[in-house]
C-alpha cells in the first residue's frame, strides 16, 4: 500500500487534546514538518507556554521543557546557552506572550537570541475559559470584558510583530494566518523558513499566526475563520516585518 | 595555594566558577553587586554564560532552562529580589532540576534598606513559593565558608536534582576576608558531571542512539499523579533529611550556663561576647545550623547541657528561626529572643550585655 | 593576640584603603584579619568607615565594638567612634581635619595635621599611606617590608610614580607614630 500521508517523525504517537476545530493541530503539524524537513530531530527542543498549548510537551517527538506562563522565552534563552548545539523554539499563546511575558519576549528578540517563536494569536484565553486576551480585538465581548473591550479604559490589542519590528536584532518576523488552505500553505513556507534560519544560527525569528478560538468565541468553526478574516486580518495584517535574509529590514 | 582577601560576593562567585558553575544569569541589585560583576568578567575567561537578565523573573527561568540541561547553573540577587524569583524556584523544585541561588540578604520588608539583615529565613526555609516544596538551604558565617559552600551547594543540587540557596547576608557579601580556594575542576571534569543528568535533561540524540523523549516540566493535571509526584518529593525531602543536616558548636560544653542559638553573621558577634564572658568565668555556648533546611532538631536538644537555665536565639530579624528552635527546644528550656532589624547588626557588647542580663 | 581598629573619615579619604591594606599585610604575615566596610548609597562625599581585624586567633566579630586603634581623619569621625576606644587605645587624629580634637585622656592620641603633611609630600591622595605609616610607627600592628612588598606588587603595574610618593607618605608617617 502507498503512503500518501503519515504523521511526521517529530510528533509523538499522542492525540492532541485540542478542541474540534482548533487550530493548534495545524500549527503543531506545521512545525513538526518542517522540523524534519530540515533533519534536525535529534537535534531540536523546544518549550511549552501555559496555555492551551501547555501539553504541547507531551506531542513533540524530542526534548521539552513546560515553562511558567510568559516565561518561555527565558527558558529558551537558558535552554541555548546551555546547549548551544541544540536549536530551540517556544511555541506561546496571546495571553502568554503578549501580556504576562512581554518583558521575556521582547528581550529574548532585543538580544537576538538564536530561537524561533511561534505565537498564535485568537484574541483570546483559550485554556481559563473565555477572557479578554490582550490581542481581543476593540468592543469585542469575553468573560472579563462582557460589554466588549472598551479601549478607552483597557487599551487597544497589541501588535507584537510590529512591536518587535522596532528592535534591531530580530532577524525574521512574519504574520501569517491558519485562516484557509492557502492560508495554511502561506505559513507553511513562513514556519520552514523561520526553521532553516534557526537551522543556520542566523538569529531570533518570530512567526505569528492569526487562529481562531470556536469554543470560546461560541462561533462554530467555519464562521470562525470567516469571522476572523473579516475582523482581525484588518489589525493584524499578515505579512513580513522583517526578513534580514532576504533583505527586508 | 595561597591566601587571597577577597569580599564574600567575589569570593563565592570565583568559587562557583571552580566548582564547575559555566552558566550564570542574574540581575543588578545591592548589596551583591560585586557578584553580578565578577560573573561579568570572569565568565568570559571560562569560555561561560555570564547573561545580565531583564529582570530577576527571567533570570531564574533562564536558571530553570539551563538546568533542565543538566548543566551547573546559578543565579544570585538580594532579598527583593528573591522575592521576584519565588515563581521560579517552585518551578525548579516541582521539575526537580538542579540549581544554585545565592541570597545576600538585606534589610526589608518591601524595598527596605541594603543592609545586612536576616530577614528572609521564613521565605527560604519554609517555601516562599506556592506549592509543597523543600530547598536546601546553607548559611555561611564567614567568606572562606561562603566561599566552600559554593561546590558543595551545586553537589547538593546535583545530588538531590533540588533547588540549594546559599543564604548570606549584606556583611558577608561586602567583607573581606582571606580565602583559599580549594579544587578547580577541569573541563573534562565539568563535562562528566553532566553525565549523572544524561537520563532525564535535554541533550541531543546521539546518531543511532535511541531517541529520548525528556520533559522538564512540573505540570501533573491528574490528581493522582500529583500526588504521586508530591509523595516522590517527600521521600527524597526525607532522605536530605536524613543525611544532609549541617551544623557547628562553639565552647559547647556540660558547665554552659547559657545555650545561643544563631546563625550566619549573626553567630560571629555571638562568638565575640561569649569570648568576653569566658574571661570573666561565665560558660556560654553556641551552637550554629549551618543547613537552616533540614534543621538540625535533634542536634539542638542535644546541645542543651546539664546546667542550661536559659536558650537564647539571636538573629538579624524579629524572631525566624526562633521557632525551629522552639521545636528543637521542645520545651525542655525556657527559649529567649533577641534581635536586630532595620539593617542593624547588633555588636558584641549588646550580646554580652544580654547574656550578662542572664546571670544577674 | 588581636587587635581591633576602626578608620573613619569622609568618603574619598581614603579609609577603605586603609583598612584593606593593613588586612591584607596582616594576612601575608599568617595572621587571621577581617576587613568590614560601612557601605551605603552615597559613592563619594559621604561619611565612611571600615572596622579592620587583625588576630592570632580565628575572629569571632568583624564588627568593632570597642577598637584598639582608631584613625579619625575627620571631626564627625572622632566625635563617633572617639568615646568607644579601650582604654589605653591608639587614637590618630588628622587635626587639619578635626578642629575641636579629642577630649579624653585615658587613651594614647596622636595628633598632626595629616592632610597638610600630604598635601606637603605632594598629593592628598597619600592621606591614607600616612595613616597606615602612623598605625606601624606608633603601634607595629604590621610590617613595613610587608606593606612594601604589597604596595609594590600593586602600584607597579599601575602607577610607578604615585608608589615613591606613597612610599615616602608612609615613612614619614612612622616617623610621627615613633615619635607621638
Amino acid at each position: 500500500m502507498e503512503v500518501i500521508a503519515k504523521r511526521p517523525e517529530t510528533l509523538r504517537n499522542v492525540p492532541f487534546t485540542y478542541c474540534p476545530g482548533c487550530m493548534h493541530g495545524v500549527a503543531h503539524r506545521l512545525i513538526a514538518e518542517a522540523i524534519e524537513d530540515h533533519g534536525l530531530i535529534n537535534l531540536m527542543t523546544g518549550v511549552a507556554p501555559v496555555g492551551c498549548a501547555v501539553f504541547a510537551y507531551k506531542f513533540f517527538n524530542f526534548d521539552m521543557a513546560e515553562a511558567a506562563h510568559g516565561r518561555a522565552p527565558a527558558v529558551a534563552t537558558g535552554m541555548k546557552r546551555a546547549r548551544p548545539e541544540m536549536h530551540v523554539f517556544t511555541y506561546q499563546g496571546d495571553g502568554d506572550l503578549a501580556a504576562i511575558g512581554t518583558a521575556e519576549i521582547v528581550h529574548a528578540a532585543n538580544r537576538g537570541e538564536h530561537l524561533s517563536v511561534f505565537f498564535v494569536n485568537n484574541a483570546i484565553y483559550g485554556m481559563t475559559g473565555g477572557q479578554m486576551a490582550p490581542t481581543t480585538l476593540p468592543d469585542m465581548k469575553t468573560t472579563t470584558s462582557p460589554y466588549g473591550r472598551d479601549v478607552n479604559d483597557i487599551g487597544h490589542p497589541v501588535r507584537m510583530c510590529e512591536m518587535l519590528a522596532t528592535l534591531v536584532a530580530p532577524y525574521y518576523i512574519e504574520r501569517v494566518s491558519l485562516l484557509s488552505p492557502a492560508e495554511v500553505l502561506k505559513a507553511k513556507k513562513a514556519v520552514d523558513k523561520a526553521i532553516r534560519y534557526n537551522k543556520e544560527e542566523r538569529g531570533f525569528t518570530f512567526i505569528e499566526f492569526v487562529s481562531t478560538c470556536p469554543t470560546n468565541w461560541g462561533i462554530d468553526p467555519d464562521k470562525s475563520r470567516q469571522w476572523a478574516k473579516e475582523n482581525m486580518l484588518p489589525f493584524f495584517k499578515p505579512g513580513v516585518f522583517r526578513d534580514k535574509g532576504e533583505g527586508v529590514e | 595555594m595561597s591566601k587571597i582577601l577577597m569580599k564574600g560576593n567575589e569570593a563565592v562567585a570565583e568559587a562557583a566558577i571552580r566548582a564547575g558553575c559555566r552558566l550564570y544569569f542574574a540581575y543588578p541589585i545591592t548589596p551583591q553587586s560585586e557578584l553580578i560583576e565578577y560573573m561579568a568578567k570572569m565568565m568570559p575567561k571560562v569560555n561561560g554564560t555570564f547573561l545580565q537578565a531583564e529582570s530577576e523573573v527571567s533570570a531564574i527561568n533562564m536558571v530553570y532552562g539551563a538546568a533542565g540541561c543538566g548543566k551547573r547553573v546559578m543565579t544570585s540577587s538580594s532579598s527583593p529580589g528573591i522575592s521576584l524569583k519565588q515563581e521560579g524556584i517552585s518551578y525548579i523544585a516541582g521539575a526537580q532540576l538542579p540549581a544554585v541561588i545565592i541570597n545576600v540578604q538585606r534589610g526589608g520588608p518591601g524595598l527596605g534598606d541594603i543592609q545586612p539583615a536576616q530577614g528572609d529565613y521564613f521565605q527560604a526555609v519554609k517555601g516562599g513559593g506556592h506549592g509543597d516544596y523543600r530547598m536546601i538551604v546553607l548559611a555561611p558565617s564567614s567568606v572562606q565558608e561562603f566561599a566552600d559552600m559554593a561546590s558543595e551547594a551545586f553537589d547538593l543540587a546535583d545530588k538531590y536534582r533540588n533547588p540549594v540557596t546559599i543564604l548570606a547576608d549584606g556583611m558577608l557579601g561586602q567583607m573581606m576576608e582571606p580565602v583559599e580556594f580549594k579544587e578547580t575542576l577541569s573541563d573534562e571534569e565539568i563535562e562528566a558531571l553532566g553525565e549523572q543528568h544524561k537520563s532525564w535533561c535535554i541533550h541531543p540524540n546521539e546518531d543511532g542512539d535511541k531517541k529520548h523523549h525528556h520533559e522538564i516540566n512540573s505540570l501533573e493535571i491528574d490528581p493522582a499523579m500529583l500526588e504521586k509526584h508530591v509523595e516522590n518529593l517527600y521521600a527524597k525531602y526525607a532522605e536530605i533529611e536524613k543525611n544532609e543536616v549541617r551544623y557547628d558548636t562553639y565552647n559547647l560544653s556540660d558547665d554552659n550556663e547559657i545555650l545561643c542559638v544563631a546563625w550566619g553573621t549573626a553567630s560571629r558577634v555571638i562568638k565575640s561576647a561569649i569570648n568576653e564572658l569566658k574571661a570573666q568565668g561565665k560558660s556560654v555556648g553556641m551552637i550554629r545550623p549551618i543547613t537552616c533546611w533540614p534543621y538540625p532538631y535533634e542536634a539542638v536538644a542535644a546541645a542543651i547541657g546539664p546546667k542550661v537555665k536559659q536558650v537564647y536565639v539571636f538573629e538579624l530579624n524579629t524572631g525566624q528561626m526562633l521557632d525551629d528552635v522552639k521545636i528543637a527546644v521542645c520545651g525542655k528550656a525556657p527559649v529567649k529572643f533577641w534581635g536586630k532589624v532595620g539593617g542593624i547588626v547588633f555588636t558584641p557588647a549588646e550580646i554580652q550585655q544580654k547574656l550578662e542580663e542572664c546571670f544577674k | 593576640m588581636t587587635t581591633e581598629m576602626i578608620c573613619a573619615g569622609f568618603g574619598g579619604q581614603g579609609v577603605l584603603t586603609i583598612g584593606k591594606f593593613i588586612a591584607q599585610s596582616g594576612m601575608k604575615e599568617g595572621r587571621n584579619v577581617s576587613w568590614l566596610p560601612s557601605y551605603g548609597p552615597e559613592m563619594r562625599g559621604g561619611t565612611a568607615n571600615v572596622s579592620a581585624v587583625v588576630s592570632d586567633e580565628p575572629i569571632a566579630s568583624p564588627i568593632v565594638s570597642y577598637p584598639d586603634i582608631l584613625v579619625a581623619l575627620n571631626q564627625p569621625s572622632l566625635d563617633k567612634f572617639g568615646p568607644q576606644v579601650r582604654k589605653n587605645g591608639v587614637v590618630i587624629v588628622n587635626t587639619s581635619a578635626c578642629p575641636h580634637g579629642c577630649k579624653r585622656e585615658d587613651v594614647q592620641i596622636v595628633a598632626a595635621p595629616m592632610s597638610d603633611i600630604a598635601l606637603e609630600i605632594g598629593s592628598i591622595r597619600v592621606l591614607n599611606m600616612l595613616a597606615i605609616g602612623i598605625v606601624i610607627g606608633k603601634t607595629g600592628l604590621i610590617k613595613y617590608d610587608t606593606l612594601e612588598e604589597d604596595l609594590k606588587s600593586f602600584l607597579a603595574a599601575k602607577d610607578p610614580d604615585l608608589l615613591e610618593l606613597n612610599l615616602t607618605a608612609i615613612k614619614r608617617g612612622m616617623e610621627i607614630g615613633q615619635q607621638g
